[in-house]
């Protein structure tokens, strides 16, 4: 079993169930985040932050999250560097041909995808953790009214041309990421992989749809 | 028609090589790539100057020597096809053509455009066969084989071991030559009972080797001249898994 | 002067191979540890004679000069590989392979190396089988089979088009694995050059590293030369760029026996000649006579315009077509052998009637197939060829009947060996298409697999241990005796003197002169004039690549033009032998047509009354005529007759 954590398939096995994890946050991240823009009382949003903020599963659960970023990116960078070493000498003409685009760019979306994490969570999640938010009590129990912090936020015009921007790039991450995982989970043949490619799409431009829907609609209210 | 020759020439493995600039006049169209760069050649020698090494030799896309990476494509700018087998009518008059060796630690260069493949012999040393002495073997129809599975093994074995998915591949894998060969053998009976051995071996020395990692980009794919699949090398993961469990 | 003998074991044909396994000398497992044998090239007889003599316990040497072994011209095969398993039920037997091998041999094979190679034929098939090759399966499982170049039965087992390439790996795959348990050392891109004998027995050989250009010694018990044919001398052939006779020519003029060097194969489905710079002829696998309909028009008006290019083949109406074959071979028809449809597309094509530009082709038609089929029963069969010739001609096949001509495809003729496959030099054997051996005057397709693997994993093995089994006494010796020194130092003189040259001919230039005049004299139809010319053009040549040559680079460096030169020196030589040797034979047999010896209808007419036997020249120095030596062919099972495929 050792090698399953060091042997190039055995990395690519668990960067890709990371990455798959992932996959399945940005789903229910999203779902949430929804609800700013269906319900107009904002202690909705509220209230479901707080139950994330609070209940102690959930709080395993961001641990494990956090986890599977972390695993993700640690992989992904001794992947990468393997992957720079193993061609020291590049070609003087790219390549272009590949069956799959977007592969081609994993690194460059990662990295834009780390920098939008990383403004992301300082304009959020941090300050849901550490306080710096209006804060609202109703029923005696005390909220931070992030609802209100989003809804501030993408009533800036660069903030939401960023967002949109960095959720582009993640879609395109995305779209390889969920149909590679398949293939380096052993999931390849001619029938099953195209319904995974078209998958793929699916779900990143949910993703992407939806994320960006956001801020636009947010911005346009 | 007349071309523009870019052509990367290193005097041997310790040297620094480069760019190097020729003109090429009435090129016919119907000569094959490898005959153009044998006429070049043979101005060149004429001139004294030495010719441009570059591996070939059956010249009809099965043995595999011959490859290098033109205008950034493996094999250059058809499907399907190994260099020996590229026209040059895919070219236009007037052209430039930048022509490089294959690229990646695991196959350090020789000369020119010549490159030392022998990581892939290394692969196949390591246990990309059925462990049959001459002479033990059974009847050839005991054993039937499914013919879908024949046909798969076949596809698979078609790999002609030329490099050019390691060149093509942006981190310079050897996951579908290793996979075609995983794959060729553990469907078939006769190579079943080794697969686990198999493939632990085979991918353990791959990354001993030096190949970079699989992204399942497909560049293999796309440049494979004999049109091996993908699906090779998921059918090399799972095999790996299954021998891991 | 030498006395050569065949070896052939006393006994009925049936028993002359069980026989003499029975009774050879065998080498125990702990004497077979102390043996060294160098086994040159990694094709289908070298490959697989190596991992079969490792796997024994030999210590085995392995060489060749391209990157990997897995690149031996073995893999260029297409067709299939024979042999008598009889499941197609359709009557074939091992008596049958054997009987057919002869007559399409036409006669000038030994009838015992040809029946033991029928019997092996189905050990093969087993031992490929269990080592993973993909042969074309039936829905029930079971190996399927097809007919081929012209059987009556279908004994030809394939994979798809790329028979002999799954075979070599299969070669490659066994050698790769004695390779990791230490039993072979391989050496690749080291090509021979020269044989070390040390009192009077192969003992070594010189080669040079491709790549670094210097000169290694290799000492072993027994030198098996597994390095493929000549057909190189052509310049223009089948053959891989690389191939080449320096290994066994070498040898020759170490006293190994050249046998029959005039038999050569010329095989019928080449794509044509484009152009002066072309460097080889693509080969298209003979099975697509199965389905194709070689023809040419009828009136010269229309071949001229075809030779013209104002008009194509698909615009000639039925009527004005000449299917040739058909119509000389009517029971045979377009599956003749391929010498008989060699040569039939040159007399046409001499006579006018050929179909492009140089007026060398002839047309290969799947009109009628594909209306009668399908074009995806004609896809599925020669998906893979039709895409081949595309790529390379920009016709497309399916629309336009495909071109073709004639080219040299293989060398029947090689070092002679004797039943152990030993040649005149003790400790020195030579396998498949390197020997002299089993195909006769004309080899029958899917055969030279056959052959190749037969004496690799089958025979070899066995013979070698009988001469071995007298040299367990001999230690391992050092490279450092004299004749180690003295074999090097000619190499290397012959090297100096190469580089010296200077003069201002490339190599290919002075090859393509000498295939020329092979191509003119010595090819498909030859003549005395015509002989006694190329035999004094080739002398003439040969001064010239000796006094004009040019070389440029170094000589301990990785010099293509240098390697070309050593290999190009020995085929001058070796291609006046062959002109000799046609001069000689005073008949027509197979691959070998005198233009004097024919029927009153233009087919080969032998002289077994005088030419029933092999001719094995025996070299006697520069400068100096080759002795002949005859080894006459004994026919108790087969009838002497003429071949007949009308």
């Amino acid at each position: 079993m050792s090698t399953i954590f060091t042997s190039s398939i055995g990395k690519k096995l668990m960067m890709s169930l990371a990455g798959f994890f992932l996959l399945a946050f940005l789903l229910v991240h999203l779902g949430i985040n929804l609800l700013v823009i269906i319900y107009d009382d904002p202690m909705v949003y509220n209230k479901v932050a707080h139950f994330m903020g609070t209940n102690i599963l959930v709080k395993i659960f961001e641990i494990v999250l956090m986890g599977g970023i972390l695993l993700h990116i640690i992989y992904a960078l001794i992947l990468q560097i393997q992957n720079w070493i193993a061609r020291p000498k590049r070609y003087s003409k790219a390549n272009y041909s590949n069956t799959s685009f977007f592969s081609k760019f994993m690194i460059h979306t990662a990295i834009i995808t780390l920098v939008f994490l990383a403004i992301h969570f300082a304009d959020f999640y941090f300050k849901a953790k550490f306080g710096h938010t209006e804060t609202l009590v109703v029923d005696g129990v005390l909220y931070h009214d992030l609802a209100t912090e989003i809804v501030d936020k993408f009533k800036m015009l660069p903030f939401v041309v960023f967002y949109i921007a960095a959720f582009i790039f993640l879609g395109f991450h995305l779209v390889h990421g969920f149909q590679s995982a398949f293939k380096t989970y052993g999931l390849d043949n001619s029938r099953f992989t195209p319904v995974i490619q078209a998958l793929a799409i699916v779900y990143s431009v949910v993703i992407v749809g939806g994320n960006t829907m956001i801020p636009l609609m947010i911005y346009f209210s | 028609m007349d071309l523009k020759l870019k052509i990367w020439r290193q005097k041997d493995s310790q040297s620094r090589g480069k760019f190097v600039n020729y003109k090429l006049n009435d090129v016919s169209p119907d000569s094959s790539f490898l005959e153009m760069l044998d006429v070049l050649n043979e101005e060149l020698v004429e001139r004294n100057e030495e010719p441009i090494v570059f591996d070939h030799d059956c010249r009809e896309g099965i043995c595999g020597a011959c490859g290098m990476v033109i205008n950034g494509r493996p094999h250059g700018p058809d499907s399907l096809i190994t260099v020996c087998q590229l026209h040059m009518r895919k070219f236009k008059h007037g052209d430039t053509i930048v022509i490089e060796p294959w690229r990646a630690r695991a196959f350090p260069l020789i000369k020119d455009l010549m490159v030392d493949r022998y990581a892939f012999d290394k692969l196949i040393q390591e246990s990309g066969f059925v462990s049959v002495n001459t002479g033990s073997a059974p009847e050839a129809n005991s054993i039937p084989v499914k013919k879908h599975y024949a046909d798969l093994a076949m596809d698979a074995a078609a790999c002609i071991g030329c490099g050019a998915c390691v060149a093509a591949c942006k981190n310079a894998s050897a996951m579908l030559f290793v996979g075609a060969k995983v794959s060729h053998l553990t469907l078939l009976p006769q190579g079943k009972i080794e697969a686990k051995e198999r493939v632990l071996q085979m991918v353990a020395k791959m990354d001993e080797l030096g190949f970079g990692n699989c992204t399942n980009t497909g560049a293999c794919e796309a440049e494979c001249p004999k049109g091996i699949t993908l699906t090779n090398i998921a059918r090399l993961n799972r095999e790996y898994y299954y021998a891991k469990v | 002067m030498h006395r050569i003998h065949s070896n052939i074991p006393e006994g009925p044909l049936t028993e002359k191979w069980s026989s003499y396994k029975s009774n050879q000398n065998l080498v125990n497992p702990a004497n077979k540890r102390k043996l060294d044998i160098i086994v040159v090239g990694t094709g289908l007889a070298g490959g697989a004679a190596a991992a079969s003599l490792a796997e024994m316990g030999f210590k085995v040497k392995s060489f060749c000069y391209q990157d990997s072994p897995r690149r031996a011209h073995s893999i260029a095969a297409q067709g299939g590989i024979n042999a008598a398993k009889n499941y197609q039920n359709d009557g074939d037997s091992i008596f049958r392979l054997f009987f057919d091998t002869v007559k399409g041999g036409d006669y000038r094979s030994r009838e015992g190396n040809v029946y033991r190679l029928a019997e092996v034929s189905n050990q093969i098939i087993d031992q490929c089988v269990a080592q993973g090759v993909p042969f074309a399966r039936e829905y029930g499982g079971t190996l399927d089979n097809r007919s081929f170049g012209g059987a009556l039965v279908s004994r030809t087992f394939y994979a798809r088009g790329q028979t002999g390439q799954q075979l070599l790996l299969g070669a490659y795959q066994s050698l790769s694995r004695q390779i990791k348990q230490g039993n072979v050392e391989m050496y690749p891109r080291m090509e021979m050059q020269n044989l070390v004998m040390v009192d009077g027995k192969a003992r070594g050989i010189i080669c040079r590293d491709v790549i670094t250009g210097k000169l290694e010694r290799f000492s072993a018990h027994a030198v098996v030369l597994a390095t493929g044919g000549y057909g190189n001398v052509f310049f223009l052939s089948t053959m891989a760029m690389g191939a080449n006779a320096s290994a066994i020519w070498q040898c020759h003029k170490k006293g190994a026996l050249f046998g029959n060097p005039c038999y050569v194969q010329i095989h019928p489905t080449c794509i044509p000649v484009h152009g002066e710079y072309q460097s080889k002829l693509t080969l298209m696998s003979e099975s697509l006579r199965n389905d194709g309909r070689i023809w040419v028009p009828k009136n010269k008006e229309d071949a001229e315009k075809l030779q013209k290019g104002e008009i194509s083949g698909s615009e000639i109406p039925e009527e004005n077509r000449d299917y040739y074959l058909e119509r000389r071979y009517p029971a045979f028809g377009n599956l003749v052998p391929r010498d008989v449809a060699s040569r039939a597309a040159k007399e046409r094509c001499d006579a006018g009637y050929g179909v492009n530009s140089t007026g060398l082709a002839v047309f290969l038609d799947f009109k009628d197939s594909i209306a009668r089929l399908g074009k995806d029963v004609i896809e599925a069969k020669y998906g893979n060829l039709f895409q081949m010739y595309e790529k390379i001609t920009d016709d497309n096949p399916y629309e336009m009947p495909m071109m073709i001509y004639p080219a040299i495809h293989y060398s029947m003729g090689g070092i002679w060996v004797d039943y152990e496959l030993q040649t005149t030099v003790p400790g020195l054997f030579a396998t498949g298409e390197s020997n002299f051996s089993d195909h006769g005057a004309n080899r029958l397709g899917a055969s030279a697999l056959m052959q190749g693997l037969a004496d690799g994993y089958f025979v070899l093995p066995y013979t070698i241990q009988n001469y071995l089994a007298h040299e367990i006494n001999t230690p391992r010796f050092p490279t450092d005796l004299k004749e180690f020194e003295q074999a090097e130092s000619e190499v290397r003189k012959r090297l100096e003197d190469l580089m010296a040259v200077k003069g201002s001919q490339t190599v290919d230039t002075i090859h393509k002169r000498l295939g020329k005049i092979m191509w003119d004299y010595v090819g498909m139809a030859r003549n005395k004039d015509g002989l006694e010319l190329a035999i004094e053009e080739i002398q003439n040549l040969k001064e010239d690549f000796w006094n004009n040559l040019k070389i440029p680079g170094e000589m301990d460096d990785l010099n293509p033009e240098l390697q070309k030169a050593t290999r190009l020196a020995d085929f001058l030589e070796l291609g006046e032998l062959m002109a000799m040797d046609a001069m000689h034979r005073e008949e027509s047999c197979g691959g070998h047509f005198r233009e004097e010896f024919q029927t009153g209808e233009g087919e080969a007419l032998r002289n077994d009354k005088d030419f029933a036997y092999v001719a094995a020249w025996e070299y006697k120095g520069e400068g100096k005529e080759p002795e002949l030596h005859k080894e006459a062919l004994k026919f108790e099972n087969v009838e002497l007759k003429q071949r007949n495929y009308k």
